[in-house]
């Protein structure tokens, strides 16, 4: 008698959201992808109506341990994960201590297989300390266990050119990436919101679109003349993607990715000075939003990342600019890709499936763990299956796998529902939920 | 009334006009023997001053001791962070202990709109950040009707006027003044037409979409101006580049002698204070007949007090 505990038999799904068909998953693979497959003793999942993704990957995502496992843990950040359909996801270094060398990298790689939600990649820091100072041992990150091939001093720009100019260069020896965040130091000093008129009524410091804009103009140009690889972090201004879309008509190696608050959220939202709205680059306007919308729809912006930045209720319970930055994004990213970009037609679901799954896989390298792969016979079986036309149910933090609740989104109704989560065969959430 | 006063956003010309009208009434009692009213016997103020002023602290004091009310000064000098104790925490505390209305002073611009989440009593803004200062506001209005409101100057003629066609003309570190934020929407909601003068770097951005004019240039402003009003220059500005010296600064923007010479004959000067003499402002101009410095510090114990009535006293009798 075979042991039929790894065989699931998905019935009905839309692939990218096209046509109904069965998907076989044996021991991780998928087997076969068609029309009325039958598996005898295979778990039968019904999917009729709900569209099947490849897993989501996540560029972008503060787990935030070692250090402050009071945010969150490698366990509740990739449970989150696993909630917002993601199978892989990348931890930025910006950890106590920081992830600059080869050990911590591997601690936070072990701790993800440990809990087995996703595949945690961890992001090296690009200088020690993230002090922007001296290159971190990039190298023995990339030879160690974790394989870091993404580096970035996320939450602190690399200003100093020169270090920038090192760094893209460095990392070409071993096809690694820079990621930066793009923000001019002097010109945000103590800046609290976009500088426009909103800051302005507030009485807060302008965050200006230019000091995004200075540096991704400067890193680009570094990028081209050491032909190196730039990706650029939570693109938030409608320049940036000018800055960017002129950069990738040069043929430069140039990514770039949007979170979903920068999608969806504006400004206006400070007006009551609500810190859960407090991020950073900070909620632009509309102009904005509409421009990110258009550079990811016409593939300027690779991919939607969430810059999932969970804070317990003390950092943000306090006077807007004492208030931590950062807002929660796992369990929520999908649902607002769709209200923001499937919704109002600029995105078809293979599109989702590109800009979230396919193209953030090729950038931190997780393709070649099996993500961001077609859902085909013989590949790994990293995918998920979502309701699309699940009712908009307002977003409610506290039943949210975070042991953080600070999601701008709560009490918005947003669109649809993932449904289950597969990763290497064995779902990690079916029916909206944790399966262990 | 509202329940809080945060921004001068919050009032309606009818609003503004009420606490300029009740500020006029009681302004009478500065004047008895006995400076006093029981309107608030049993209610609790609570001075809640994050920053040191004892300018505002004491205003408010006087405005709710003459009303009968008992006052606490809650000094938390600092940052809530570095104090170790959250505004959440203060909040939380002053309403344990009954406080009807709570008039914060904060160097973070919306402390009071976070304050106002976690109490049931009143939240009066003293300042917060570089945001607003709303009382300032009302008693710079209530100074203005007074010398230059309405054609009848005897007792209550002024009563229920606004600020209608008189031009003011703010000058200075526009940028970080709570009090030019909260002016501009006060006095233009009473009808006056707001002017500010700025070296472009002092200028907050999109301030176009602010209900006044712009200009850079002091002097073409001052000949068509019935109110000028001098911002201090903080002392920190002078080291980050928003202008190159004091003594440009001073030429530029500075109101002297020479540059009052160029004003109407009634018009006025005025400033929120604490005053920079020889900065923003020349000592013989801080101390002429034209200065309504000293008296904006008495109205500012009278427009808080009419704030304190009409808020905690008004909403009594209207129940």
């Amino acid at each position: 008698m075979s042991d039929n505990s790894n065989v699931y038999l998905i019935r009905g799904a839309r692939v990218l959201g096209g046509d109904p068909g069965d998907i076989l998953i044996r021991n991780g693979v998928i087997e076969a992808v068609g029309p009325d497959l039958e598996a005898g003793g295979a778990q039968k999942i019904d999917a009729a109506g709900l569209i099947a993704l490849p897993g989501l990957v996540d560029l972008h995502t503060h787990l935030r341990e070692p250090g402050r496992e009071d945010a969150e843990t490698v366990e509740t950040g990739t449970r989150a994960a696993a909630l917002g359909g993601f199978t892989a996801v990348h931890a930025m270094a910006n950890t106590e201590p920081v992830a600059d060398t080869a050990g911590v990298v591997e601690q936070v790689w072990r701790l993800g297989q440990q809990a087995g939600y996703a595949d945690v990649r961890p992001v090296g820091a690009v200088t020690v300390g993230i002090a922007g100072k001296n290159l971190a041992e990039l190298g023995a990150m990339t030879d160690s266990a974790a394989h870091v091939t993404m580096f970035s001093d996320d939450g602190h720009c690399v200003s100093d050119p020169l270090l920038m100019r090192r760094a893209l260069e460095y990392v070409k020896a071993f096809g690694g990436v820079i990621a930066q965040h793009a923000q001019e130091p002097r010109l945000t000093e103590g800046a609290q919101l976009n500088e426009g008129e909103v800051a302005s009524r507030l009485g807060l410091a302008g965050w200006p679109a230019a000091a995004e804009e200075a540096i991704i103009a400067r890193d680009c140009l570094l990028a081209a003349h050491t032909g190196s690889r730039l990706h650029v972090c939570h693109v938030s201004t409608a320049g940036s993607v000018e800055i960017i879309r002129w950069a990738k008509s040069k043929g430069w190696q140039v990514t770039a990715e949007v979170t979903p608050h920068h999608l969806f959220l504006t400004d206006e939202r400070a007006e009551n000075y609500d810190t859960v709205f407090k991020v950073n680059p900070p909620l632009r306007t509309r102009q904005d939003v509409e421009a990110v919308r258009e550079g990811l729809a016409d593939g300027t912006i690779d991919a939607v990342a969430t810059d999932h930045a969970p804070h317990p209720v003390e950092a943000k319970e306090a006077e807007w600019a004492e208030a931590a930055m950062g807002m929660t994004g796992l369990e929520t990213a999908l649902r607002v890709v769709q209200e923001a970009m499937v919704d109002t037609g600029l995105l078809d679901w293979a599109g989702v499936a590109d800009r979230m799954s396919v193209r953030p896989a090729r950038i931190g390298g997780s393709e070649k763990l099996g993500h961001g792969v077609s859902i085909a016979e013989g590949a790994p079986a990293n995918l998920m299956l979502y309701d699309a036309s699940a009712g908009s149910e307002a977003v409610d933090p506290k039943t949210h796998a975070s042991k953080s609740r600070n999601s701008p989104f709560a009490g918005l109704p947003l669109p649809g529902r993932v449904y289950a989560t597969f990763l290497r065969g064995v779902p990690t959430v079916l029916d909206g939920k944790v399966t262990k | 009334m509202k329940r809080h006063l945060i921004s001068a956003a919050d009032l309606s010309r009818e609003d503004a006009i009420e606490i300029l009208d009740t500020a006029a009434e009681l302004a009478s009692v500065s004047s008895r023997p006995i400076r006093k009213l029981p309107t608030l016997r049993g209610r609790t103020v609570v001075n809640l001053f994050y920053e040191d002023s004892t300018r505002t602290r004491t205003s408010f004091e006087a405005a709710a001791k003459r009303l009968s009310a008992d006052v606490i000064n809650f000094s938390a000098k600092g940052s809530s962070v570095a104090k170790g104790e959250s505004l959440k925490d203060t909040a939380l505390t002053l309403e344990a202990m009954g406080a009807d209305a709570i008039v914060i002073r904060h160097g973070a611009s919306g402390a009071p709109h976070r304050l106002a989440e976690w109490v049931t009593g009143s939240v009066i803004n003293a300042g917060d950040g570089t945001h607003e200062h709303p009382t300032q506001a009302l008693l710079d209005a209530f100074t203005i009707r007074q010398r230059l409101g309405g054609p009848q100057q005897d007792g209550d003629g002024h009563r229920g006027t606004g600020l209608d066609g008189l031009r003011v003309t703010i000058v200075g570190d526009v940028l970080h003044s709570r009090v030019a934020r909260s002016d501009v929407l006060l006095l233009s909601t009473l009808g006056a037409e707001v002017t500010l003068v700025a070296p472009p770097t002092l200028m907050p951005y999109a301030v176009s979409t602010w209900p006044c004019e712009i200009s850079y240039d002091l002097d073409r402003e001052l000949p068509k101006s019935d109110v000028v009003m001098m911002l201090r220059v903080q002392r920190e500005r002078m080291t980050a580049a928003y202008f190159p010296t004091v003594r440009e600064y001073r030429r530029r923007y500075g109101l002297d002698v020479g540059r009052m010479a160029l004003m109407p004959s009634r018009a006025i000067v005025m400033h929120p204070g604490p005053m920079n003499r020889g900065v923003e402002i020349a000592a013989d101009v801080a101390d002429s007949s034209r200065s309504t410095i000293v008296e904006q510090v008495g109205n500012g114990v009278t427009a808080r007090m009419a704030v304190l009535y009409l808020m905690l006293g008004g909403a009594e009798e209207n129940s």
